[in-house]
């Protein structure tokens, strides 16, 4: 039992501290100073101490030092003053709280848990079994911590009269007890009471049985050999001798009827003993054997020979049961039955389980089943091969199979499978009918929802649309949907298996297109039955819903690439309008250098929280965990941005007019126009030297002039550009918020020209479009220019690098010629370039100043247009320049040609 | 210091050429003072970064390690870091004494225009041609940015902090000044592509150069103009603009070669600065002397407002 090492020990408590030898003995604290305080050092005082009392509060009172201070009702309307219930617990303080307080509120072993309510049989049988384990007594500190909550099963057995300490089991007659075999008395286990009562054992009182103890099967771990029992602490205790007989099979019994209170049989003397003790040194007893001898006549000679009269019947339950398996014993605890329970008249017979028949090797648990072979179809083919064919698995009928089920096929087309001539007479009920009578069915059932009943001139928006029935109005959602559609957007074939049916899908969407709301009905096979007809008429319309044409369902998301500003003007997503309103009136501020109100926007922006604490600041909005514009950020070109069209469009119409044309100020002659028209002598005079250098350049540059391609250019890039532009602002204009109209009015009313008063034209059209014509030809102008520019610069560029390479210092030239690469991809106000680049183009000033500064200036439009080229215009557009380019030079390369496709642009704004 | 207390007479401006240094590296694309002014750096385009001293002139050391050419640099408060921002969308944060990188930021898709330190050089914002402002911590080791302000529509030109505030300028033609401690963004349309923000020294105004050739001066808290500076050219390349140590006068580059100064009251133009033929690139006012450093081509200029007795100032002008 004594473990060698330190480490497995638990220790408790607080250890003392090492004894010094030569430090001299503290002196021990006198009496009075043998204080009791509590844990923070205060004195505790001890009242009534007869009683045992204990202080609480102050002086055992409610106050404190400072008086006692009721609380104050506080209520308010805002703030209705909270019931208060008052718990016990509001009324102790920490000690009450404590170890040994009044409501301890520390972890401890609650009741369940403590030994003081166990199972008395689990003990006994926990400390049997205690005994056969290698260290006696191991258990017994499982005992401590065992939970004894009795089960469900032992309440139900309380209930049916069961007490503890009984055994479980209708009730029996006491035996005589029966004399053991070998002559010796062995009480048999709970013989306290068959020793006492056995004297007295009326024929009509019957007992409880007595208690089984549960046997405890566990694995033997020891190396001790079978029959080794270490140090019995009770005999050691009582100093008992070795027990007279071995029963092999129930090794323990003895030592249980103890545990049992077995009755002792002459006190034997003190001292310890066991199979591994030897005899201590006092002991007197000489006689006594030291070690363990063993003779046969301890042990049995016949195998069951003695009845187990006792209530063992963990260990010879069979026996037992076997014998005693009576019906009608087991009615005897009928009436201990559980109220609404009866016992069974007949014993439940096991059901016998079959086990599945073996499944053959071959089996495949999917079955095919082999297609019909239509033989009759097979026209020359001899019967010996269609009955081939029969039994083949059919792969001439493949496409037969394709159609899909048989319930896909229609009526006729079972027939054609089937071999069958069409049916001659009427094929639907409605052609029995007289022509008027049909015609008044058919009207009847379009005004029952169907079809609107009267041919109404087509309205067709979305928001006109009156909700009618189901059907009616998926078919009114496919007319809105394929009306004016393309016929060549038609590619998907739905019905692609069923020619037929094919074909009168696309008569009926070719109808759609039309426009004709009855084509649905005038394109369906009026051979079919009028089930099948319903069904393909529900077909077709969920069909042309479904794949119904792009163009119409994203024309609300997408708008088209227009070629001109009328079309702009006419259609298109009209979402811009008053955010560029905002933009124009910002831009008109600026030209009129009113900055301040009108020029700035102030948002709520809450900055990350590690950034605030980086720069020592509190942050300003401590409760978000928000970062970034409050404004829900939108991607640029995002298709989402055009989701909301339609609300916004609504939401945020009634407080200002409708813009003017909707330009975007990237769009330059506008600007220009703009500028011009305006009376500011400063903005005048800018553009009047714009002019004055464009057409300086027009002059110095060649004459070669290319309408057709400027024109084309012009069609192909103003969309783009004004598309990026708008989507641009359209997302800018999320994010401010408008000025009140009061504002504006304040500002432009003085101001005496048209187009920067946006309050004043209102919706007037006519002036709009009066006023983009004049727009559209100086934009012609430009593209002229740039088209002369683009020509000068690729004269100009070769010379340059050349100029470069032939530079004399290598680092500049490594330098310089970095530097060219990098402005080929450079965006934005671009680094001036290095010394030799300089140079080169200084010794040339004299030839062409103007030129040069032209091909390197670039501004915010050009870099706009570059930006925007880049991400919206895809490579086409740079394919057509570079196509352009090549007309003038073959030799330059695609990056020479970018660049000089940003020079264009550079000369298009200014 | 060679130079005398400021008078209180007319402040004078930075009109003699103190020295010419040539950087030997490639294009100087930004000059930049250190915080006390004793030192300058030099972007240049072959990839290096390099630290002069400002009153000797020499070569301190030459920092490494950028895959294209430099556009930006700073440095920090107590001297002992730089970063720089470089075309290769990659900032460096430098260790001044070793030369050795001690972080290389990435995260910016287009190459980064410019880069500054906040005071206690706790954060380092940079902006890029991809739009985006990127606050990044020095403490943390982490790569990912702080926050990304991403309320530019097109390049960040510029950017300057000042002590809980920030102003960018982006080509979009909008000034953005985000408020740290009110939690607010200011968005002032200028219109014209902004080169180069600026906040004055007594952090009330804010100067922004454009592409139209002007520098407007600005109330910081209503956006209205206080001034506008024109004459000088500006009209593709991104130029620095900035204002004098005491506020008095407010510098610009031009593209004709000159440094334009103005008085910032009057506006009018009081000293046109002959610095080259060449663009004059970038410039930086010293923090607290009357001292300006100009980049042209491959070269810095240190200018003063009294010829330098003892040195060989002009020894290598142009």
């Amino acid at each position: 039992m004594a473990s060698d090492s330190e480490e497995d020990f638990v220790s408790y408590g607080v250890p003392l501290e090492p004894l010094e030898e030569d430090e001299p003995r503290k002196k021990p604290v006198p009496l009075h100073d043998q204080t009791v305080k509590d844990e923070k050092g205060r004195f505790q005082r001890f009242h009534g101490a007869f009683t045992g009392g204990f202080s609480a509060g102050y002086f055992n009172t409610v106050g404190t030092k400072e008086g006692w201070a009721p609380s104050t009702f506080v209520s308010s309307r805002e703030q209705k003053s909270e019931k208060q219930n008052a718990r016990p617990e509001d009324f102790m303080d920490e000690e009450d709280f404590g170890e040994h307080g009044i409501a301890p509120s520390q972890i401890s072993t609650s009741q369940e848990f403590t030994s003081s309510r166990r199972d008395k049989t689990r003990e006994t049988a926990r400390a049997v079994n205690a005994q056969s384990a290698l260290i006696p007594g191991d258990t017994t500190l499982k005992q401590l911590i065992a939970p004894t909550r009795s089960s469900v099963g032992v309440e139900l057995l309380r209930r049916m009269g069961w007490r503890e300490g009984q055994g479980v089991g209708p009730r029996v007659k006491r035996k005589p007890r029966r004399q053991l075999t070998d002559g010796s008395l062995l009480p048999p286990a709970g013989s306290e009471e068959s020793d006492d009562d056995d004297e007295f054992a009326p024929e009509n009182v019957t007992f409880a049985p007595k208690d089984v103890t549960p046997v405890d099967f566990r694995p033997r771990l020891g190396v001790q050999g079978l029959g080794y029992r270490g140090l019995d602490p009770g005999r050691a205790l009582q100093g008992r001798a070795a027990p007279d007989h071995i029963d092999l099979f129930r090794p323990q019994s003895e030592a249980r009827s103890r545990l049992f209170g077995g009755a002792e049989r002459g006190a034997r003397r003190g001292g310890v003993a066991g199979q591994a003790f030897g005899i201590g040194a006092l002991e007197d007893d000489d006689d006594e054997e030291v070690y363990h001898r063993d003779s046969m006549s301890r042990y049995d000679t016949v195998l069951g020979g003695e009845e187990p009269g006792d209530g063992l019947y963990g260990w010879t339950a069979p026996q037992q049961y076997t014998k005693k398996r009576d019906k009608s014993k087991d009615a005897a605890y009928l009436g201990k039955i559980l109220e609404g329970f009866t016992l069974a008249q007949k014993t439940q017979e096991l059901k016998t389980i079959f086990p599945p028949p073996s499944l053959p090797r071959d089996f495949r648990p999917v079955h095919r089943f082999r297609p019909a072979v239509d033989v009759s179809h097979l026209s020359g083919v001899s019967p010996a091969l269609a009955q081939a064919l029969r039994a083949s698995r059919g792969h001439m009928v493949t496409e037969e199979l394709q159609q899909g089920g048989r319930h896909q096929l229609d009526s006729g087309q079972r027939r054609a499978l089937l071999g069958e001539d069409a049916l001659q007479g009427p094929s639907s009920v409605l052609e029995l009918l007289k022509p008027e009578d049909r015609e008044r069915l058919l009207s009847l059932r379009a005004s029952a929802g169907v079809l609107p009943p009267n041919p109404t001139p087509p309205t067709f928006s979305h928001d006109a649309l009156r909700p009618p029935a189901a059907g009616g109005g998926l078919q009114q959602e496919a007319l809105t949907a394929w009306r004016g559609a393309q016929a060549s957007n038609q590619t998907f074939k739905p019905f692609d298996k069923n020619p037929s049916k094919q074909a009168r899908y696309e008569l009926y969407v070719n109808r759609l297109k039309q426009g004709d709301k009855d084509g649905l009905e005038q394109s369906l096979d009026p051979g079919m039955t009028e089930w099948e007809r319903s069904r393909e008429r529900d077909e077709f319309v969920r069909a042309s819903i479904l794949y119904r044409p792009s163009s119409s369902f994203l024309s609300s998301r997408f708008t088209r690439a227009k070629s001109g500003e009328e079309e702009e003007k006419e259609e298109g997503v009209e979402v811009s309008k008053d955010h560029e309103v905002v933009v124009d009136d910002q831009q008109a501020a600026v030209n009129m250098k009113m900055f301040g109100k009108l020029t700035r926007e102030t948002f709520e922006w809450h900055p990350d929280k590690l950034l605030c604490k980086r720069f020592n600041i509190p942050d300003p909005y401590p409760g978000s965990g928000f970062v970034g514009l409050h404004k829900v950020k939108r991607d640029k070109f995002s298709v989402f941005n055009f989701l909301t069209v339609t609300e916004s469009r609504d939401s945020a119409a009634p407080p200002k007019p409708p813009d003017l044309g909707r330009r975007s100020r990237w769009d330059v002659s506008q600007q220009k126009k703009e500028e011009q028209k305006q009376s500011d002598p400063l903005t005048e005079l800018l553009s009047a030297a714009r002019n004055q250098t464009e057409s300086r350049a027009d002059l110095t540059s060649g004459t070669e002039r290319r309408p057709a391609e400027t024109e084309a250019e012009r069609k192909s890039e103003d969309p783009d550009e004004k598309k990026a532009g708008g989507e641009e602002e359209e997302e800018e204009q999320e994010e401010e918020s408008r000025l009140p109209l009061d504002l504006f009015k304040a500002i432009f009313a003085s101001s005496s020209d048209e187009s920067s008063s946006s309050s004043e034209e209102e919706t007037n059209e006519e002036e709009q479009e009066g006023r983009e014509e004049p727009e559209v030809k100086a934009e012609t102008q430009l593209f002229n220019i740039s088209s002369f520019s683009s020509s000068i610069t690729s004269s100009i560029t070769p010379s340059i690098t050349s100029s470069i390479t032939s530079s004399t210092s290598s680092q500049q030239q490594h330098a310089s010629s970095q530097s060219v690469k990098q402005e080929e991809e450079e965006f934005g106000p671009k680094l001036p370039p290095p010394a030799a680049l300089v140079r080169g183009r200084a010794s040339r000033e004299e030839k062409g100043s103007q030129r040069s500064k032209d091909k390197k200036h670039k501004d915010k439009k050009q870099h706009k247009h570059k930006k925007e080229k880049k991400k919206k215009k895809g490579k086409k557009q740079k394919h057509k320049e570079k196509r352009k380019e090549d007309s003038d030079e073959d030799t330059v390369s695609t990056q020479e040609l970018l660049r000089r496709l940003k020079n264009v642009k550079s000369r298009e704004t200014w | 210091m060679s130079f005398p207390e400021p008078r209180p007479q007319a402040p004078q401006l930075p009109q003699h050429l103190l020295r010419s240094i040539d950087c030997q590296q490639g294009a100087v694309r930004a000059v930049r003072f250190n915080a006390d002014g004793n030192y300058l750096l030099s972007c240049g385009s072959d990839k290096s970064l390099k630290l002069w001293s400002v009153s000797r002139g020499t070569l301190l050391k030459t920092y490494s390690g950028h895959g294209y050419e430099v556009l930006d640099a700073d440095g920090s408060y107590d001297n002992s870091q730089l970063c720089s921002c470089s075309s290769d969308k990659t900032l460096i944060l430098w260790d001044v004494a070793t030369g050795q990188v001690t972080r290389k930021l990435r995260g910016h898709a287009g190459k980064v225009n410019c880069v500054q330190f906040n005071e206690e050089a706790s954060v380092i914002f940079s902006g890029s041609l991809d739009g985006s402002v990127r606050c990044w911590d020095t403490r943390s080791r982490r790569f990912e940015p702080i926050q990304i302000l991403d309320e530019a529509r097109d390049s960040v030109s510029s950017l300057k902090v000042a002590q809980h505030e920030l102003l960018t300028g982006c080509v979009d033609g909008r000034v953005r000044r985000y408020d740290l401690r009110m939690g607010q963004l200011h968005v002032d349309f200028i219109s014209s592509p902004i080169t180069c923000v600026c906040f004055s020294q007594d952090g009330q105004c804010t100067l922004s150069s454009s592409l139209d050739s002007t520098v407007r001066l600005l109330d910081k808290s209503t956006g209205e103009m206080l001034g506008e500076y024109t004459g000088h050219k500006m009209k593709g390349y991104k130029l620095d603009c900035c204002l004098s140590s005491k506020d008095t006068h407010v510098l610009s580059c031009s593209e004709d070669g000159h440094v334009y100064c103005w008085d910032l009251v009057e506006g009018s133009l009081t000293l046109k600065l002959p610095v080259g033929k060449a663009v004059v690139q970038s410039l930086s006012f010293h923090p607290t002397e009357t001292r300006l450093l100009t980049a042209m081509e491959g070269r810095v200029q240190v200018w003063g407002a009294e010829p330098e007795e003892e040195g060989d100032g002009d020894a290598m002008a142009m």
